[in-house]
């Protein structure tokens, strides 16, 4: 049940996404994100789709377990479509008009590719990072492309640990979770049904028992790290080497391609792009 | 006295409210250990007995750094490790010389994959990554989850990520490796497993095992069994010599393995067998010759 939400969780593979560099994967994770936020044309989002695809296929994550990352965020989704939905005034008449309620074509394109726009960056930024990045790498990546900061005295290190811990955890706690619910319901405690207050309500007992175990499970966990002579950054080594490798620049040579490509969409004069973006559009979602 | 590990003397702990060690002792809170010496040889098979919040735990705490004592000194490879001059430095050497394996197996590991996190203690002592890779490799193979190297510690079992656990100590090359109730929460087929690589490494790589337990079958195996009940040490010697107090140990609420219970059961209604068999076999041995002879009465 709770189990099933896979965002933030890591698959092991062999894929080519999964051998990349994880600064590599960093920073093409900004680049993706700054591309999905320049789309604003349909052939933008038509190229961020594709882009978007190439990935899926080359990390050689299930669809499944992909659309199972967008299960939890589908009512955020669908509410801010409908605000989208009721809320943008367009220029000509409205497609549907009910007392105060004007539903425009703009509105309806908006909501569409403002939910499109949120789907690809959810599934791009856990495909190329977390789907495939194993926590500990993701942060080798990060603690790596920080690490100037530790000059000017910012603990890159310990911010670093920290997210590694949190991100160990989350199944743990996850796990946790359904026990203690399990526990809870076998006394007659009801999760699921009630007002929205009364469902807030029934949740204490849940969080109390978690949070109590959490910070037992953190005192434990320090000293089983300092158990093993954990002294934070001081005479480190690591496992695992980060370099980057040719491949690494190929990747990268996509990223600035790519975003150049996007930059390209989003300044060529709106009459140009405006029309192939209108057929396509008008192609892809009116005529089918 | 060279070949000592580990020598305590007059070993004693408190704890404050906030758990944390006080400067003196106080008329209070009772001691969780009370003055106790004990000398460890190296390559002993040791385990420590005693009910809950007996101060077992403690005892492991103080012989690592993690807990300093009140009172007392401890020795560690022959070093003072109570002494006020000891550097940070010299805390971790000896932190990577007594290793220690936890009773819950998830509060223990760091890492999301498994041969990270075994890599995690020799990554702390700063080792070049050539040794750590191939530590890391022979302490999977120690604990038989060579294939699982690059799985998600999660997915494991009880047993599995216990093992995990214990990989990521013996790739500190410790001298000692302290069991604090390490099988404590696995099923009886972990328990099993854990406690045949524990043996293994006492056996095979002459580390000292320190298995810190309340099942008495565990403590039977060993080759020296320490009692401790409130914060004292009770009882040293072999588990033979221990197992036999039976009354003694009922006294203070732990009982000896069933089959030597059944045996002092049996004894004690008069019937003439054995009440030093420690183990299955010798047990059944004892009630085979009690049955050939007619189980008649002594």
């Amino acid at each position: 049940m709770i189990s099933d939400i896979t965002l933030g969780q890591f698959f092991p593979g062999n894929s080519p996404i999964h051998k990349l560099d994880p600064r590599t994967k960093l920073l093409l994770t900004v680049a993706f994100i700054v591309a999905v936020f320049l789309a604003n044309s349909p052939l933008a989002f038509f190229s961020l789709f594709l882009a978007v695809l190439t990935l899926v296929l080359a990390s050689q994550i299930s669809f499944k377990v992909i659309l199972k990352g967008i299960k939890p965020i589908i009512y955020v989704l669908i509410f801010t479509a409908l605000i989208n939905i009721f809320m943008t005034r367009g220029e000509g008449e409205p497609l549907i008009s009910f007392y105060i309620i004007k539903i425009y074509k703009e509105g309806i394109i908006r909501a569409f590719f403002m939910a499109f726009r949120v789907i690809l960056l959810i599934i791009g930024t856990s495909v190329l990072l977390t789907y495939t990045t194993s926590p500990i790498s993701l942060t080798d990546g990060i603690e790596s492309l920080l690490s100037p900061l530790k000059k000017i005295g910012v603990p890159v290190h310990v911010f670093a640990m920290m997210m590694t811990i949190a991100l160990r955890f989350i199944p743990t706690l996850i796990e946790e979770t359904e026990k203690i619910m399990n526990a809870q319901k076998s006394r007659g405690a009801d999760f699921s049904s009630g007002s929205l207050i009364k469902r807030a309500k029934a949740l204490i007992p849940l969080l109390i028992p978690l949070f109590v175990s959490s910070f037992k499970r953190a005192d434990e966990l320090a000293i089983a790290m300092e158990c093993r002579c954990y002294r934070g950054d001081k005479n480190r080594t690591k496992l695992v080497k980060l370099s980057y490798k040719p491949k690494d620049f190929l990747w990268f040579a996509f990223g600035i391609l790519f975003i150049s490509l996007m930059i390209a969409l989003r300044i060529i004069p709106q009459h140009i792009s405006g029309s192939i973006s209108e057929e396509l559009f008008n192609f892809l979602f009116f005529k089918i | 006295m060279e070949n000592c590990i580990i020598k305590n003397e007059n070993l004693s702990f408190v704890y404050d409210d906030e758990g944390t060690s006080v400067s003196a002792v106080s008329a209070v809170i009772p001691p969780a250990l009370d003055d106790v010496t004990v000398s460890i040889k190296k390559g002993e098979y040791i385990a420590v007995l005693g009910h809950n919040g007996s101060g077992k735990s403690t005892f492991a705490k103080l012989l690592n750094m993690i807990l300093k004592p009140i009172n007392g000194r401890v020795y560690i490879d022959g070093k003072d490790i109570t002494c006020e001059e000891f550097t940070e430095d010299e805390m971790f050497e000896v932190r990577s010389k007594v290793g220690m394996v936890f009773q819950n197996p998830d509060n223990q590991l760091v890492a999301t994959v498994v041969e990270e996190d075994v890599a995690f203690g020799p990554e702390n002592l700063g080792l070049p990554r050539a040794e750590i890779r191939k530590r890391v490799d022979e302490a999977l193979d120690v604990v038989g989850m060579a294939e699982y190297a690059n799985h998600a510690p999660h997915k494991l079992s009880g047993g599995q990520k216990q093992r995990v656990a214990i990989a990521g100590i013996i790739a500190m090359k410790p001298k000692v490796i302290i069991f604090d109730e390490s099988t404590a929460m696995l099923d009886p087929l972990g328990r099993r497993e854990v406690l045949e690589i524990m043996e293994k490494l006492n056996r095979e790589d002459n580390i000292t095992v320190i298995n810190i337990t309340h099942y008495m079958e565990e403590a039977a195996r060993a080759d020296r069994v320490l009692i401790i009940n409130d914060g004292k040490l009770l009882l040293d010697g072999s588990p033979r010599e221990i197992f036999s107090k039976v009354d003694f140990l009922h006294s203070i609420g732990l009982e000896s393995p069933q089959g030597t219970e059944l045996l002092f059961e049996l004894s004690s209604l008069g019937y003439d067998v054995p009440t030093d068999a420690i183990s299955e076999d010798e047990c059944y041995d004892a009630l085979k010759t009690l049955l050939g002879k007619g189980g008649k009465l002594a």
